[in-house]
């Protein structure tokens, strides 16, 4: 599979998962129709969720779910340890995503609503970058297997990985979805970094900023635009803090 | 007798989540047997309290990256359940298609990915892509098929964005639909080719009386909704779900245990099966004969061969539910209009691993005052705790050993298809 007459490297990567739902996972198992071609251009050394054989001499390690108990501190250390690149996978891993919910309440009474008088050990959530050194984050919830894709593609050839600049709306623009914002819907599309294709509002949804904030956004104009079309203070807080990427943008 | 063997599974691979297995035996006598769940829970309800119900099948979607597609869905049948919502007939067909090509997605993912590779003493499908690259395509073709319908019809496979409280966001494009439909029917040859391969694994020998509990059918095998049943013959309204249920914590475990009638229960493809064979597609009881699946079947290991026969039956229903889907004219009624009001609600669901419940209370202004959310895994996680004894028990005979009887423990565990992190939430 050469390409420009090179050689591809062929990564060797540990897959691991912490706090999460698990679906980032998942998404390296979809995008069929390049999931053979996929596999080939990497080297799977450890992914506990598809296969029993568990190497430890991986290069890259992929960290989906967050931190929330402190046995987790000391697994994440021992991997950071072993890889060379540590890359957080998902709106969890990259901010603690929805799970970052729960730090708004205390925990003694969050164990106490869901287990009764038999609390479990549990901790405030944070996000991998808070617990270890990050090398590349990939968000999303879940991230998108495209995306990946390009990565892996550029980590084979040694070319830098680039994410975009703009925002999610220049995507809806691109494959001709009606503004939800002209639909009535609160959408963070203006302001949320893109990459994603923009398939909730492609689906009728408006964009909930799963991805955190795009580098080159302009917030106040966003906040003021929101709130001149009616949508509340708290409604608009409750999205920016929904997946835990526009923390403190809020 | 003196027969000692040790079984200690520490974060079980091929599963989603976390969990372990320990079995003692000492003497020919099981000293010691568990399935152990120690997954980080994520408080979920508590997540819930004060969101408005616009937000709750997006959050709670979330709970799990495989099956979010029910999660999202018993969500919302919830929401609508409380704020008494009568949604269009063409959202309640859209909506189960896109369960359907969950379902699909999700058993062929476990089938072949999961739970096959033990039948060929393989650690994982990975080295199937250069020695079997036939079986490979199939696993592929079929868990892509499914996925695609639900990006079709709910926006997105994981973590769903159509689906929403009063129906669906839009109708799915029919062409696209079309395009599934024939890319189905032209891999009919490829389900006989899993049936053929499935043919040839060795299915453990070994049962212990369950209590399967599954939504009950009327006219058509059910998905979405409806009375909920035992096979001690316990049947009882969506609402009263917590009869059926009737969680407790314990001291080690992050899951809950539950129970019926007996000691654990079981849900699942096989609960299903169990509970509505008679409703089964004709070319998916096909499939149970050749398998001899026959109910009430007490192998849990049959649960495999229960999702191959559920896979059978989706798949013809998806191409018939498109036939009928892309003669609908372009202004049907796909959302209804939904006021929020007062009211408790219960949107009770069959997810690829077996029965969800989501319940929430409202108040006036549509928010969450109280959420409560049981998976199917957490009603199993106890189910395979007590199979873990019994199987240990039946399996400690001479010429046992530890890695014979760690990958028997593992097999059994895998063939519930558990989502744990799902079962903690």
């Amino acid at each position: 599979m050469k390409y420009l007459r090179l050689e591809p490297k062929r990564p060797r990567i540990g897959v691991f998962d912490f706090t999460s739902c698990e679906g980032c996972e998942l998404q390296l198992a979809n995008h069929e129709e390049t999931l053979v071609p996929f596999l080939k251009a990497i080297e799977v050394v450890n992914f506990r969720e598809v296969s029993s054989y568990k190497g430890e001499d991986y290069d890259i390690a992929l960290i989906e779910g967050c931190i929330s108990r402190d046995d987790e501190v000391g697994r994440i250390e021992k991997i950071r340890a072993q890889a060379k690149v540590l890359v957080a996978i998902g709106s969890c891993a990259c901010f603690g995503g929805v799970n970052r919910l729960k730090n708004a309440y205390n925990l003694d009474e969050a164990n106490k609503e869901v287990y009764g008088d038999k609390p479990k050990s549990t901790a405030k959530v944070r996000a991998i970058k808070e617990v270890v050194k990050v090398d590349l984050e990939i968000p999303g919830c879940p991230i998108n297997k495209l995306e990946v894709e390009r990565i892996v593609q550029c980590l084979a050839f040694e070319v830098p990985f680039n994410f975009p600049v703009y925002p999610v709306c220049v995507e809806c623009k691109q494959r001709f979805t009606t503004c939800m914002m002209e639909k009535g819907q609160l959408c963070l599309g203006s302001i949320a970094q893109a990459g994603c294709n923009a398939p909730c509002p492609a689906g009728g949804l408006g964009c909930w900023g799963c991805r955190g904030p795009a580098p080159d956004h302009n917030f106040e104009e966003f906040m003021t635009l929101a709130k001149q079309r009616g949508f509340s203070e708290k409604e608009i807080s409750e999205r920016l803090g929904f997946f835990g990427g526009f923390e403190g943008r809020r | 007798m003196k027969l000692d063997l040790n079984v200690n599974v520490h974060h079980l691979t091929r599963v989603e989540g976390h969990g372990n297995i320990r079995v003692k035996v000492e003497g020919g006598e099981v000293k010691h047997a568990s399935w152990d769940v120690v997954e980080t829970p994520r408080y979920f309800e508590v997540m819930l309290k004060g969101k408005h119900y616009t937000t709750a099948g997006i959050l709670t979607a979330r709970i799990c990256g495989i099956c979010s597609i029910g999660h999202c869905l018993a969500s919302i049948r919830a929401s609508e359940d409380a704020m008494g919502v009568k949604i269009p007939d063409a959202a309640v067909k859209l909506r189960l298609l896109a369960k359907h090509g969950e379902t699909l997605a999700s058993h062929a993912l476990h089938l072949f990915f999961l739970a096959a590779p033990d039948f060929v003493g393989l650690t994982s499908a990975i080295p199937l892509i250069d020695a079997n690259p036939a079986v490979v395509g199939i696993a592929a073709n079929l868990k892509g098929l499914g996925n695609r319908l639900c990006d079709a019809v709910a926006g997105r496979t994981t973590h769903p964005v159509s689906l929403q409280v009063g129906g669906v966001a839009q109708l799915p494009d029919r062409e696209v639909l079309r395009k599934i439909a024939a890319d189905l029917l032209a891999s009919v040859p490829q389900l006989t080719a899993t049936v053929e391969l499935f043919k040839t694994f060795a299915i453990p020998d070994f049962k212990r009386e369950t209590e399967f509990v599954a939504l009950k059918g009327v006219d058509s095998y059910p998905w979405i909704g409806g009375d909920l049943a035992s096979t001690d013959g316990v049947v009882k309204p969506e609402r009263e779900y917590l009869a059926m249920t009737n969680e407790w914590v314990d001291d080690n475990n992050t899951t809950k245990w539950a129970k019926l009638s007996r000691e654990s229960l079981a849900v699942g493809s096989l609960a299903r099966v169990n509970v509505n064979y008679n409703l089964l597609r004709p070319e998916a009881k096909e499939i149970a004969k050749i398998f001899g699946l026959a109910p009430v079947n007490h192998n849990p290991y049959m649960n495999n061969v229960a999702q191959l026969v559920e896979t059978v039956h989706v798949v013809y229903e998806i191409v018939d539910m498109i036939k009928e889907i892309v003669e609908w004219s372009d202004d049907v009624p796909v959302m209804a209009k939904v006021t929020p009001k007062a009211g408790r609600g219960v949107g009770a669901v069959e997810v690829p691993r077996g029965i969800l419940y989501h319940c929430y209370e409202y108040d006036k202004d549509g928010r969450v005052v109280r959420a409560d959310c049981i998976i199917p895994t957490t009603q199993n996680n106890l189910n395979i705790h007590h199979d873990m004894g019994a199987l240990a028990k039946h399996f400690a005979k001479e010429g046992m050993t530890d890695d014979k009887l760690e990958l028997l423990c593992s097999m059994l565990v895998r063939a519930y298809d558990p989502c744990i992190s799902c079962s903690v939430h």
